[in-house]
């Protein structure tokens, strides 16, 4: 008899690991669930860890106000059929001063709507571990984290002075104040993503199947107009056109795909064959030079 | 015969994943390698490539060629110094397999960015250039594949090309190696040797036809089929309770990871430290009921029988019982700049369980560039020595060599909470067992045996509390 593992119950079973050693280490951990492929098998993953238990933390939401409307609906849906404990937060201030990205920039919208609004929330119920769903294979500062990803005070990240991390031992200790982030899909990639989500049936909101979708072409990036907050002389460039998303976030700031691929093998089956990275549909990477790195280090996921 | 999507998909599912290590000297083309093994695996996605050549022209330097190297520089400190500072991983894989690199520096201070790369491998690259051959780097990181278990080690003589393919230079490279192993006793279960062109492509996935001399196989083959499903200890059980799930009063279950061997239900099995045994009932997943469960899973197990077992505690077969003890010796990395203090009571977490711990004593330094054991007193940043450990409560631990799950710990400075030293358990340390200066014996207190269990909570909650270092013995 020989044992061994394939690779996505290796990786099912090191992510269970996390999972279960945060909610045995930490006072009040939280998963942050942003509605995301990645949210939605880390969510499944935490399921699994605690089977036939309850998933023992909150899950959170952070609402930048600008995510696409099918997102919120799945959100919403999903977490009452799973009677999940589900806390929805957004920066209210910056919200009430219309802030979003059309009128201020992705820099602007991103830093308020989504840093500042995860730095308050985080604050505010006072956690000292937050779950994220980042991927290592994601982008090039990410490849360099720690699965227990500390934060000093300020919830700022030091890639230069990082704990030393082996093994499956994981560094829990802070002092009052600080806090870890903790990546349980790290060692995971776009492509194992999907395949487990086939594997095991995850839902997933609509908007990664290919359909006709009203899209704006905005320097490269297919824009779908999603609501009336699109300025109309945009809106009125729009057409109908067969994409999909490879990844989601605020509507202005993610770009589509054009894709025919609408069931979830023909999405593996692109994912093959593809021949760009997932984060070239965002908006956001591009600002600047280790724009990544930059925004991690002040406090983004 | 073509495959369905679906038929493609499912063989696909069930491939294995082999983590690897990669280790040089700054100028091996370490970085260069891991930029081919992605490139011809074609995990380069076109706006990767093209933001390579990009940069390739701009801070490349590998002169007229892409500068594969700039794929792993990820961050942005790092690009200004022009090299590697911390680890990176990698992901890539083939029909065959998915794999994992961890791309670690070759310079000297920093060892520990190695040992944190290599803790989780299955396999080590090592590469030299074949100009220079073996190099006091090249020792340095063979001994340190060896201190952390690796059991499958590549020697990638690169840069095979500016030394015209020559076999002879690659035979006395080869030779040199190996008896350096030899004379500095250093055991690689598995040791194979690539002649290579990281830069020009040869040996790396395809056979290249400049070696015709070479009748081994290219890197990438090997890669792909080497075992390693032995890898992981498959003799002795070990489960470490990680969380107790309680979610409702019929249900009381064990999770954990499957550190080592396997564990089958109605088995015998006693739980330490306490000694109590009983069965396997149900080993339970969110996917349904297991007969069997194995390394490196994690499962929820029950039992036949209600007994006390928290997280920290582990489950093992009554035949195959690992150490129990205070008192360990290990070979110790520290990883701080901060350098040891005798005086602290540290924080030791091994397998799940966390308590308080001194190193009573250094018995001497690896010098790692040549192997040997050298007198020394202290431990900086690096450095590697054979010491003794005391700790608050005993500790369900095997030899390393042994078992890696069971054998490995890291200290916590319990001021700042870093990680200060990762350690590798040798055995128990017979020596400082015999001081028992720090034992309480409860009978020669006078304590009623009733009252045992309560006056042992008590003093863990001293020794927690304070750090005050007694062991208190229920006997």
């Amino acid at each position: 008899m020989s044992y061994s593992l394939s690779h996505l119950k290796a990786l099912e079973a090191e992510s269970i690991h996390i999972i279960r050693e945060v909610a045995a280490e930490f006072r009040n951990p939280v998963m942050l669930y942003s509605i995301g492929k990645d949210s939605s098998v880390m969510v499944r993953l935490a399921e699994k860890a605690f089977a036939p238990g309850k998933v023992p933390f909150p899950l959170m939401h952070i609402d930048s106000k600008w995510k696409f409307r099918e997102m919120v609906e799945f959100r919403d849906a999903y977490a009452k059929e799973h009677n999940w404990n589900l806390i929805v937060e957004y920066n209210k201030k910056a919200y009430e001063e219309g802030v979003g990205p059309f009128t201020h920039g992705s820099k602007v919208h991103t830093d308020l709507m989504k840093t500042q609004a995860l730095l308050q929330a985080l604050k505010k119920h006072g956690f000292d571990a937050a779950f994220g769903g980042a991927r290592r294979d994601e982008e090039k500062s990410r490849a360099k984290e720690r699965i227990f990803s500390f934060r000093n005070e300020f919830q700022q990240w030091d890639p230069k002075n990082q704990r030393p991390e082996l093994w499956d031992i994981y560094n829990t200790r802070v002092n009052q104040g600080e806090s870890i982030r903790v990546f349980p899909l790290s060692n995971w990639t776009e492509l194992d993503v999907w395949q487990y989500i086939r594997m095991e049936n995850i839902p997933i909101v609509p908007l990664y199947y290919a359909k006709e979708r009203p899209i704006v072409e905005i320097d490269g990036n297919l824009i779908m107009a999603d609501d009336d907050r699109m300025p109309k002389e945009l809106r009125d460039r729009a057409q109908m056109r067969k994409v999909r998303f490879r990844t989601l976030g605020c509507y202005p700031l993610t770009g589509a795909i054009d894709s025919e691929a609408d069931t979830i093998e023909k999405i593996v089956e692109e994912m093959m064959t593809t021949t760009k990275s997932e984060r070239t549909t965002r908006v956001i990477d591009f600002d600047q030079e280790g724009s990544m790195e930059q925004k991690k280090r002040e406090g983004y996921f | 015969m073509a495959l369905s999507i679906e038929e493609f998909l499912a063989q696909d599912e069930q491939k294995d994943l082999l983590r690897l290590l990669t280790a040089g000297s700054v100028d091996d083309g370490k970085s260069t390698l891991i930029g081919r093994l992605l490139f011809d695996s074609k995990r380069l996605y076109e706006d990767q490539l093209q933001a390579l050549e990009r940069d390739s022209k701009r801070v490349g330097n590998a002169g007229d060629h892409i500068d594969y190297a700039l794929l792993c520089d990820g961050l942005k400190a790092e690009r200004e110094q022009g090299i590697t500072i911390d680890v990176a991983y990698r992901y890539f894989s083939t029909n065959r397999r998915k794999f994992i690199i961890a791309d670690t520096p070759g310079h000297e201070q920093y060892t520990r960015n190695m040992i944190t790369g290599g803790s989780t491998a299955n396999l080590a690259i090592i590469l030299v250039d074949a100009r220079t051959g073996v190099v006091t780097q090249t020792c340095r990181h063979s001994y340190l594949v060896s201190l952390l278990g690796i059991r499958h080690l590549v020697l990638a003589v690169n840069k095979m090309d500016l030394v015209e393919f020559s076999q002879e230079r690659f035979d006395a490279i080869v030779s040199d190696y190996k008896a350096w192993l030899k004379a500095q006793n250093i055991d690689i279960p598995d040791l194979r040797c690539i002649p290579l062109s990281a830069l020009e492509g040869d040996n790396v996935v395809e056979k290249s036809a400049n070696t015709p001399w070479y009748k081994g196989e290219s890197l990438m083959e090997y890669l792909e089929t080497v075992p390693i499903d032995q890898d992981i200890n498959m003799r002795s059980m070990r489960f470490p309770v990680q969380y107790v799930l309680r979610p409702n009063l019929d249900f009381r279950g064990f999770a954990g990871k499957v550190a080592s061997g396997v564990v089958k239900v109605g088995d015998e099995v006693v739980a330490l430290p306490s000694g109590k045994s009983s069965r396997v009932k149900e080993i339970v997943t969110f996917d349904g009921n297991l007969e069997e469960a194995f390394a490196p899973q994690s499962v929820t197990i029950t039992l036949e029988d209600e007994i006390d077992l928290s997280r920290g505690e582990m489950l093992v077969h009554p035949t195959d019982k690992p150490s129990v003890g205070h008192h360990l010796r290990a070979m110790m990395v520290w990883m701080d700049e901060q350098p040891l203090d005798m005086e602290k009571a540290f924080y030791i977490k091994h397998t799940t369980n966390t308590t308080r711990a001194h190193i009573t004593k250094v018995h001497h330094r690896i010098d790692i560039n040549t192997a040997q054991r050298v007198e020394s007193e202290g431990m900086r940043l690096n450095e590697i020595s054979e010491v003794s450990i005391t700790t608050a409560t005993p500790l369900m631990f095997d030899s390393y060599a042994v078992n890696r799950q069971t054998g490995a710990f890291i200290i916590i400075d319990p001021v700042t909470n870093f990680t200060s030293a990762v350690g590798m358990i040798i055995g128990e340390d017979e020596a400082s067992k015999s001081e028992g200066q720090r034992v309480v014996r409860l009978s020669e207190y006078g304590v009623k045996v009733e009252d045992y269990d309560a006056v042992a909570r008590f003093c863990e909650e001293l020794v927690k509390r304070t750090g005050l270092d007694i062991i208190c013995l229920k006997e």
